[in-house]
């Protein structure tokens, strides 16, 4: 199988708890397999500094690229002959466009807030194992066109989407 | 958001025609991201019937000119291609043409579909191949596909590097030179790779990967650093020039880099470079976790043996981190290696076996102690001064728990016993031992002053005493179960040597790696137990007495017939049973009263005895069914034996599984089966063919010479002679080098009645390649011998 595959991304948190994960292989059949996995991963690289540079590890027969940005961690794996620098790309990629939906406050509260644009995030990069897109820009692009669908009413939304589309309105109407 | 929702709960195309319905009509919405991800969603919860209806807005979407649809489309391809391939090679056309789109991911994925429809057809690649490597691939991703299709393509076409450059290697080496890193690299691996490669095809993608390992990003480092390691292996002069780049990489943060560029220098040092390497590696271990320390030990082994000159300071780096802190695996590790060393470097020896007798002073794992103990006993009676081992080894006695002063005497006795001038002191320390206040070091102390200080000590009693055991300690357990109280003793030389291996399960390997031994094979288990049991619990054998030999399940049906038929041929001293595994694979049949009509005419000294039905073979569920036979007994009979398989056969009702109640009588003719000279002798192994040789002695000899006419190769005829006789090859010797003119192979086996056998043959293989092979036969009974002959004679 020549094609580059992604086995999972994770997003934990500075504890190692999960806020946003998804697997796409059948390697961690049952929900306890995904968790020590995650729990193994976590405490591999707990004590790297992985916050200016993207960092790489090997373990258990997997590669696994991370970076950190305040109590964020993110993680991406491949199988063990995949092409380390694609994997590198797909977690600059997925890192970049969380920053860009996160509207710069890239921590713990501010993703859990906005776990929907995540979880919608995680769904642009990688379909199946198959990488979809990986640059940034483009991927919060397809984010942001899936959560304001145009015509929506404004009563389909969330309190704080409201909000911010208010808040953008007035800006824009106060720069023209 | 609902798409997402809606693919995790993925319900089946049946159970929600609403959804499905409202999503096709997303397929046609304007909005193009709807579009999309409706696809992506129905493809992910369809079957087969949705598929047909969706098809033509599939490959629709897979031209469009939004490359989101036409992504979404074509990934959705790949995954349903596991599923419904038929339905997905039919669009091949459309996904040709999104191969030249130019928008950068559709090409991408475009290719990935292509690619995978047509991966069975060699050629059709090929040309994919070519036409894209001189045409333009916009994404970096889609570049790193074609180098692995191109790789592969490589692979497969017959590598003649007689002919100069491979084909595409020059669109590899280009590739080394294009913008993205990851296209670079994946270039540089695949180089790498290659089948047979030069010094020449590998120096450019060496140049790029050294120019990565001093680059400021981590994961081009490792990645650099982890496929030199791979070349260092097999070419490793290729990779010295990186040697000082992969220096500094030693103190590198990443502990994962940092152990690589170690194991890889390890490999490719020179002996100049060894004493500056191990000063840096000394302070780097204590660094490091104990499972990279154990990958450093190992490296260093390799390279031990590698420059055995060098032995002194790599011993005194061995024994220091030996006195370290460190946990029970890595000492292991570290222990072993010294071992290796000692064994493999007679120079180091003596300051080997001293570095371990300071170990033990003070080691906190009883096995580590033990085994050392064991090992000292082996080496230090060799030694030039074995007395000076002897108080390390006292000590031992004195200061440590029971198993390791258990272990001690054991040791000092063997010295006892191999050195005589130690003799009468050994025998003054074991005294002391008898005061011991744990019994297996009292017994054991008794049984060797006893033995040892016996006047004239026979070379058997150290046999006895120090000789290893050869027999698998599971088949020694299994014979003492079925021994029965009786007249006669229990005969320890009766125990199987053999063990049959429990086939490994089959690892998931991809591509190029060789994969994990085959799955476990099928029918009944094949273990020797397994046999006694059955037979012995069948009636009419149970008086034949002992079970000399099983034979493997020999097919008698070929494959993917309505029965599967294979035999196991059980042979006993005066009877041979044969045991029919019967597998029914026709659902819609019932068989009962299965038996087996055996012909034996053809084998004229073997008289049918007993015969046991099998009342009902289902579908799918093995049977067995029995033939029984006399022969004279210790004769080796062969002869040829046709099937024929007769039952009554009922028809099945699928659906609800009943079976008629009447039936038909019917035949099924089965391939003949043989029973040949090999069935009759036991595969028995021994570890030292010399010493077995020279003490079966020359009465019982044959030797003779035998023309085998022209043959493959060398290795052909060996393995030819090998299967006739049906012995076991010792130390080795069943391997036949290749291009060589001449071999020697040692067999050895038990023949029927208890026969030890061994048999030594020379091969020779002059110009035309014709075999000339001179057997010589040992064994304890001259008419086994001349058995043997017979064999090959006929053969």
């Amino acid at each position: 199988e020549l094609c580059p595959t992604i086995k999972n991304i994770l997003l934990l948190d500075s504890e190692g708890k999960r806020i946003a994960v998804k697997y796409y292989s059948d390697d961690w059949p049952t929900n306890a397999a995904k968790e020590a996995f995650e729990k193994a991963v976590f405490t591999k690289t707990q004590k790297t500094n992985a916050r200016t540079e993207a960092e790489i590890t090997m373990f258990d027969n997997y590669i696994v690229v991370y970076k950190f940005v305040q109590d964020l961690h993110f993680f991406v794996t491949g199988g063990e002959n995949e092409n380390e620098i694609i994997l590198a790309t797909v977690l600059q990629g997925f890192f970049d466009a969380v920053g860009l939906l996160l509207r710069g406050t890239e921590d713990k509260k501010e993703a859990l807030e906005n776990l929907d644009l995540i979880l919608l995030c995680l769904d642009e990069i990688v379909d199946g194992g198959i990488i979809l897109e990986t640059d940034a820009n483009v991927i919060a692009g397809k984010v942001d066109s899936h959560s304001m669908d145009a015509g929506a009413p404004l009563s389909e939304q969330t309190i704080t989407q409201a909000l911010a589309t208010a808040r953008e309105h007035l800006t824009r109407s106060l720069l023209k | 958001m609902v798409y997402v929702i809606i693919k995790e709960l993925s319900p089946s195309a049946d159970e929600v025609i609403i959804v499905t319905s409202s999503l096709m009509k997303d397929m046609t919405s304007k909005t193009d991201m709807y579009r999309a991800n409706a696809i992506r969603v129905l493809c992910q919860i369809t079957d087969g019937t949705l598929l047909t209806q969706i098809e033509r807005y599939l490959k629709q979407a897979i031209v469009d000119k939004n490359p989101v649809v036409a992504s979404a489309a074509l990934v959705s391809g790949i995954h349903l291609l596991q599923t419904n391939p038929e339905i997905v090679k039919r669009w091949s056309n459309e996904v040709q043409e999104a191969v030249q789109s130019r928008a950068a991911l559709v090409q991408f994925h475009a290719l990935a579909l292509l690619h995978q429809i047509r991966q069975n057809d060699r050629l059709a690649v090929n040309k994919l191949v070519s036409s894209l490597t001189r045409g333009s691939v916009r994404s970096p991703l889609a570049q790193c596909l074609l180098i692995r299709y191109t790789s592969q393509v490589i692979r497969e076409s017959a590598s003649n590097t007689q002919t100069g450059d491979r084909p595409f290697y020059d669109f590899l080496e280009g590739c080394l030179r294009h913008k993205a890193e990851m296209v670079i690299f994946e270039a540089a691996r695949a180089i790498t790779e290659l089948n047979g490669v030069t010094s020449r095809e590998l120096t450019p993608a060496i140049t790029v990967l050294q120019l990565f390992l001093s680059s400021t990003k981590p994961v081009l480092r490792f990645a650099a650093i982890r496929t030199l390691n791979k070349v260092a292996m097999t070419h490793p002069i290729a990779v010295t020039n990186c040697n000082i780049d992969m220096e500094s990489l030693i103190s590198d943060q990443n502990r994962s880099i940092a152990t690589l560029a170690i194991t890889t220098l390890l490999k490719t040092g020179n002996e100049s470079s060894v004493d500056r390497l191990m000063k840096q590696i000394t302070t780097f271990m204590s660094d490091i976790a104990d499972e990279f320390k154990i990958v450093v030990i190992e490296a260093i082994r390799s390279l031990c043996l590698k420059f055995p000159l060098k032995h002194r300071s790599l011993m005194n780096f061995l024994s220091n981190i030996l006195r370290e802190e460190g946990g029970f695996e890595y000492k292991k590790a570290i222990v072993d290696s010294i071992v290796i060393l000692i064994r493999d470097i007679p120079e180091a020896k003596e300051s080997g076996l001293l570095h371990l007798c300071e170990f033990i002073e003070d080691c906190e794992f009883t096995y580590l102690s033990t085994q050392i103990l064991h090992f000292l006993g082996i080496e230090g009676p060799k030694t030039s001064d074995p007395s000076k081992y002897i108080r390390y080894i006292y000590n031992r006695v004195h200061l440590e728990n029971a198993t390791v002063r258990a272990g001690a005497v054991s040791t000092l006795a063997k010295f006892g016993a191999l050195v005589d001038s130690l003799k009468p002191r050994i025998f003054v320390l074991l005294r002391r031992c008898l005061f011991d206040t744990d019994d297996e070091v009292r017994d054991r102390a008794t049984l060797y002053l006893n033995t040892l200080g016996a006047d004239g000590a026979v070379e058997d009693m150290k046999e006895f005493l120090f000789g290893s055991l050869d027999i698998p300690l599971v088949n020694l357990e299994r014979s003492l179960k079925n021994y029965e109280p009786s007249e006669e003793s229990f005969d320890i030389n009766s125990v199987p040597k053999e063990v049959k291996i429990q086939p490994l399960a089959e690892k998931k390997a991809p591509g190029k790696k060789p994969t994990g031994l085959g799955g476990p094979p099928p029918g009944p288990p094949s273990t020797i137990d397994a046999y006694e049991k059955l037979l012995s619990s069948i009636p009419e054998f149970a008086n034949f007495g002992k079970l000399f030999k099983s034979s493997a399940p020999v097919e008698l049906t070929e494959a993917e017939t309505e029965y599967a038929v294979n035999v196991v041929k059980h042979i006993f001293d005066g009877h041979v049973v044969f045991q029919y595994n019967c597998t029914n694979t026709i659902p819609e049949q019932l068989l009962e009263n299965v038996t087996v009509i055996v012909d034996a005419s053809d084998a004229e000294e073997f008289a049918e005895v007993a015969s046991k039905p099998l009342r009902s073979l289902p579908y799918d569920s093995p049977g067995q069914t029995f033939v029984a036979f006399e022969k004279p007994e210790g004769v080796p009979a062969v002869g040829k034996f046709s099937n024929m398989l007769r039952f009554i056969v009922k028809e099945v009702d699928p659906s609800t599984g009943e079976a008629d109640d009447d039936g038909v009588e019917d035949e099924y003719q089965l391939e003949e089966l043989e029973v040949v000279a090999a069935d009759y002798m036991l595969k028995v192994g021994v570890s030292n063919f010399r010493n077995a040789w020279e003490s079966m002695g020359p009465d019982c000899e044959r030797v003779d010479e035998y023309d085998l006419g022209p043959r493959e190769n060398l290795a052909e005829a060996v393995n030819a002679v090998i299967n006739l006789l049906g012995m076991q090859p010792c130390e080795g010797t069943e391997v036949v080098p290749s291009n060589s003119r001449s071999h020697t192979c040692l067999l050895s086996g038990l023949y029927i009645g208890n026969v030890k056998v061994l048999v030594r043959l020379q091969f020779g293989i002059d110009g035309p390649k014709d075999v000339a092979m001179k057997l010589a036969v040992r064994s304890e009974d001259e008419a086994v011998s001349d058995a043997i002959h017979e064999i090959v004679a006929s053969g």
